[in-house]
């Protein structure tokens, strides 16, 4: 690393090198039985150089040759952006527990084991589902140098585990499912097969639903198929600064109900996406994107930051070493005090949305979701009745999040990335054949 | 060690580990990106990679280790075998197949990721430009990208195969914005490697930001069920999603009931439907001589006269269906196993032409170009770029885009026209099982479906 940053300085003003190494280690069930163990190592580094005031970029995996690496990226500074600031020198960065060396020593026959705790309990209560299951621990280093003298290194550990079933009855089919990541081993299996289950027995018998506008309640689940795309690329500093976030000139506007608050949180010990500094050595930060109904940050990495006239908002994320852009570290969403009980009892008729499926892939930019129902409850006079199907939820986000019925009492992690209460909208169009 | 001298090592040893198979993939690539946000070109790279992976089957289990050092090789087959020797009980079988040694040169074309950064960006800015002139935009996004993949195969029972290919994608996007709304239109685009085929877009780019503009004043459709006619684009996606991802044999093969509904024979939709995918069928993103288990590459019909006729397979698929291999197994790199893909799949061409397909609609809804699709088999669901009202057998107005949901048991059946006018989509990038994007390529001609219920206020 330091020789490829010799190297570089050698024909460019500024430089920067960035390390990254992973070993990951799936172990994959399907069809209910024991499939795959894998073993994934990959190391790549990843060059950016200032070059008569533009930005060049270049990256290698696998066999990286130096002198290779630094022409490539002077040959891409020859029609690279003008750099709008500085690499950051050593600064000190928050203490930020995102290790733990128990992950690295759990051995693969206790992986084995807690898939098939994963999956016994799902089969016992209902034969002929064809479960899927991953056990898998992870471990990465990173380490981050550049011509300021700035220098950042960590280890990170990550564990997850999680199933999934199928049931097909006729030409019918269901699908359940949970997981859970962390930074420290992760055996408690019970917590995910008691959701699944639940979902099994909430989806035994179907219901109809007409169509129209009635009240739904997304579990955190649904929060995030439904809401959470469109919320991110609202908040992305760089949506901001091309004018395309609807939001973007509401800074300090209450835009969202006032009982939502929404932060960015990289510093949440053992959280998967926690780290003590950004890849570009910003150091991480809690940042306020909504509080009480108010949109009060964007997320942002360095050159962003320097477009927008802004601070760097420690957002930068680059992947395994691909373009820097920002990017929301784990979005945290406040909770209030409604039970989920208390909002079903609360609906005549309405819809519990847990998976809304292509909700991602209509007008985003717009904060428009549209989706099928893939697991989703009917409620009727305060009760659940059955599962819906063939059934789409459709709204905008600055509608449905500008005046919501209630949110959840307790929250819940939604793959590592996401912790969200459930939300209750009073009236959202609901199509169905 | 490059990877043919690491081949050529790897195909010494793997003959002499205790494993019933061992397949082992090397890989180097090569990739260009270029970046346009507004009106600038925001960022610039290349990358390179080199990598590979040794897969290894015993007593049904199977093992798999990846890296990108081509170091230590031999222990990294040993690690292979040792993981899948802790599966117990798997009852994993793989269809035999013939050795294959070749050596495959993916045609004439030059490298694209060597074509200087100066002329694709020439390019671009042509096309930045056009979208630039368009009033009321607000913003821009183009995403170039290019990339060669130089790649071998061999296997335990004395395969070699060096391949590669050349990829070439463009993904132009257009934003038009009025106070807080927000509107996005855009085209996408790829090729096998030819960076001439992005050239000459101006008109489909200007058209697609004034459709952007043209979607501010547009009202939103009221939900519910309409008789929809799909345009090519949006039709292959609509095949790909709804029925495509199905005929992947390892959906189905550890599933009793998903094998009886997915039984050959049955019927799916009417006599005119005929759906086919194939790697064979030449010069397409989704083309190749074979897949990734060493399996020549073939076309496969899998809907013929509405009937199920075939499905898609791998080595270990096709041996437990005990079906015929297609040469579908396919990885996007190194750091995964193959697993069953689509390839080029598309709906073959009817009679209908596209003025008798809308003509006796009183009502409906005409959607083009795509913005995205997904499925659960079942239920699937696929989005429109741009649509359009259709009243009394006439285009109407302009609608803001939609998102249609299908039931893959009715909305085949439910597929009353089929145009005759097929084009293929090479813009689309296939994701299944982390694996995302993979090139493939998908299309049909113009398709009437009756009772297609789409979202809306």
């Amino acid at each position: 690393m330091e020789d490829i940053l010799r190297l570089a300085r050698q024909v460019a003003e500024e430089a920067e090198v960035f390390w990254i190494s992973s070993e990951e280690t799936p172990v994959h069930f399907e069809a209910n039985r024991l499939k795959t163990i894998q073993s994934k190592q990959s190391t790549s580094v990843s060059l950016r150089i200032i070059k008569n005031g533009r930005l060049g970029y270049a990256a290698a995996s696998g066999q990286i040759d130096s002198r290779k690496l630094v022409d490539t990226a002077v040959e891409t500074s020859q029609f690279g952006m003008p750099a709008q600031f500085t690499f950051p020198s050593a600064v000190t960065f928050p203490q930020v527990d995102v290790r733990d060396p128990d992950v690295e020593s759990v051995p693969i026959p206790e992986m084995i084991e807690l898939g098939q705790k994963l999956i016994e309990p799902l089969l016992q209560y209902t034969p002929g589902l064809i479960c899927e299951a991953g056990v898998s621990k992870d471990s990465l280093s990173l380490k981050l140098i550049n011509s300021r003298g700035g220098h950042a290194e960590y280890q990170k550990t990550t564990f997850g585990i999680g199933v999934g079933g199928t049931l097909v009855r006729d030409t019918d089919m269901l699908f359940v499912g949970d997981g859970q990541e962390s930074c420290r081993p992760l055996r408690d299996t019970k917590a995910i097969t008691d959701v699944v289950l639940r979902q099994l027995e909430l989806a035994k018998n179907l219901a109809a639903v007409p169509s129209r506008q009635m009240p739904v309640i997304f579990t955190p689940d649904g929060v995030v198929s439904a809401f959470i795309p469109a919320l991110l690329s609202a908040f992305n500093g760089k949506t901001v600064l091309q004018g395309a976030s609807p939001i973007g000139k509401r800074l300090g506007e209450s835009v969202f109900d006032s009982r939502l608050t929404v932060f960015d949180d990289p510093t949440i010990a053992f959280a998967p996406n926690s780290r003590p500094c950004d890849d570009e050595g910003v150091p991480s930060q809690r940042t306020p994107l909504i509080e009480n109904g108010v949109v009060r940050n964007f997320l942002y990495d360095l050159q962003t930051a320097g477009q927008a006239h802004a601070r760097s908002t420690g957002n930068g994320s680059r992947g395994r070493g691909g373009i820097m852009s920002p990017s929301s570290s784990a979005l945290i969403v406040n909770t209030a005090e409604t039970t989920f009980e208390e909002m079903v009892q609360d609906i005549r008729e309405g819809l519990i949305v847990e998976q809304l499926m292509g909700a991602e892939q209509g007008n985003v930019l717009g904060g428009d979701f549209s989706g099928n129902v893939l697991l989703g409850y009917k409620i009727e006079n305060g009760k659940i009745v059955g599962r819906v199907k063939n059934t789409m939820v459709s709204g905008n986000i600055y509608q449905a999040l500008k005046e919501i019925a209630a949110l959840g009492k307790e929250s819940k992690w939604v793959g590592g990335s996401i912790r969200t209460p459930h939300i209750f909208c009073a009236s959202l169009s609901v199509a169905s054949k | 060690m490059n990877i043919r001298e690491a081949g050529h090592l790897l195909a010494g040893i793997i003959t002499k580990f205790a494993a019933e198979y061992i397949e082992v993939h090397l890989e180097e690539s090569e990739a260009s990106h270029l970046t346009y946000r507004g009106k600038e070109l925001e960022s610039t790279d290349k990358t390179s990679a080199v990598g590979g992976n040794v897969r290894a089957l015993v007593k049904g289990g199977w093992g798999f280790v990846s890296f990108n050092s081509l170091d230590n090789l031999e222990q990294k087959a040993q690690q292979a075998v040792e993981q899948a020797r802790l599966i117990s009980g798997g009852d994993v079988r793989l269809n035999p197949f013939r050795p294959i040694v070749d050596r495959v040169r993916d045609g004439l074309l030059p490298n694209p990721v060597d074509t200087p950064l100066a002329e694709k960006k020439q390019v671009l800015d042509e096309y930045n430009e056009v979208i630039w002139s368009t009033p009321k935009l607000q913003t821009s996004v183009i995403g170039y990208s290019d990339g060669i993949r130089r790649y071998s195969y061999i296997n335990s029972t004395g395969s070699f195969i060096e391949q590669e290919r050349a990829d070439v994608m463009l993904r132009t996007m257009a934003v038009a914005a009025d106070g807080g709304e927000v509107q996005q239109a855009g085209i996408s685009l790829g090729s096998r490697g030819d960076f001439n085929s992005i050239k000459g877009l101006h008109n489909q780019i200007r058209e697609s930001a004034q459709n952007a503009v043209n979607m501010l004043s547009a009202p939103q459709a009221k939900g519910g069920e309409y008789t929809v006619v799909l345009d090519p684009i949006l039709a292959g996606v609509f095949i790909h999603e709804a029925f495509g991802h199905l005929s992947e044999a390892d959906h189905v093969y550890e599933n009793p009931q998903l094998r009886q509904i997915m039984a050959l024979g049955k019927t799916f939709g009417s006599r005119q439907l005929n759906v086919v995918d194939g790697a064979a069928v030449p010069g397409l993103r989704g083309s190749y001589k074979y897949d990734d288990e060493g399996i020549p590459a073939t076309k496969t019909y899998l809907i013929r006269e509405g009937v199920l006729t075939g499905r898609l397979h791998s080595r270990e698929t096709s041996a437990k269906m005990n079906e015929p291999l297609s040469g579908n197994a396919r990885a996007i790199s190194y750091r995964y196993p193959p697993i069953v893909r689509m390839t080029n799949t598309y709906i073959e061409p009817g009679q209908v032409s596209f003025n008798d397909m809308i003509s006796d609609i009183k009502e409906g809804i005409y959607v083009k170009n795509w913005y995205g699709g997904t499925t659960s088999m079942e239920m699937f669901t696929f989005s429109a770029g741009e649509a359009y009202m259709i009243r009394n057998g006439r285009i109407a107005e302009t609608l803001r885009p939609v998102v249609l949901t299908g039931n893959l048991f009715t909305t085949l059946m439910n597929i009353d026209a089929i145009g005759n006018d097929l084009d293929m989509n090479q813009g689309g990038g296939c994701g299944k099982g982390g694996q995302s994007p993979l090139p493939v390529s998908n299309g049909s001609p113009h398709i009437r479906i009756q009772h297609c219920l789409i979202g809306g206020k």
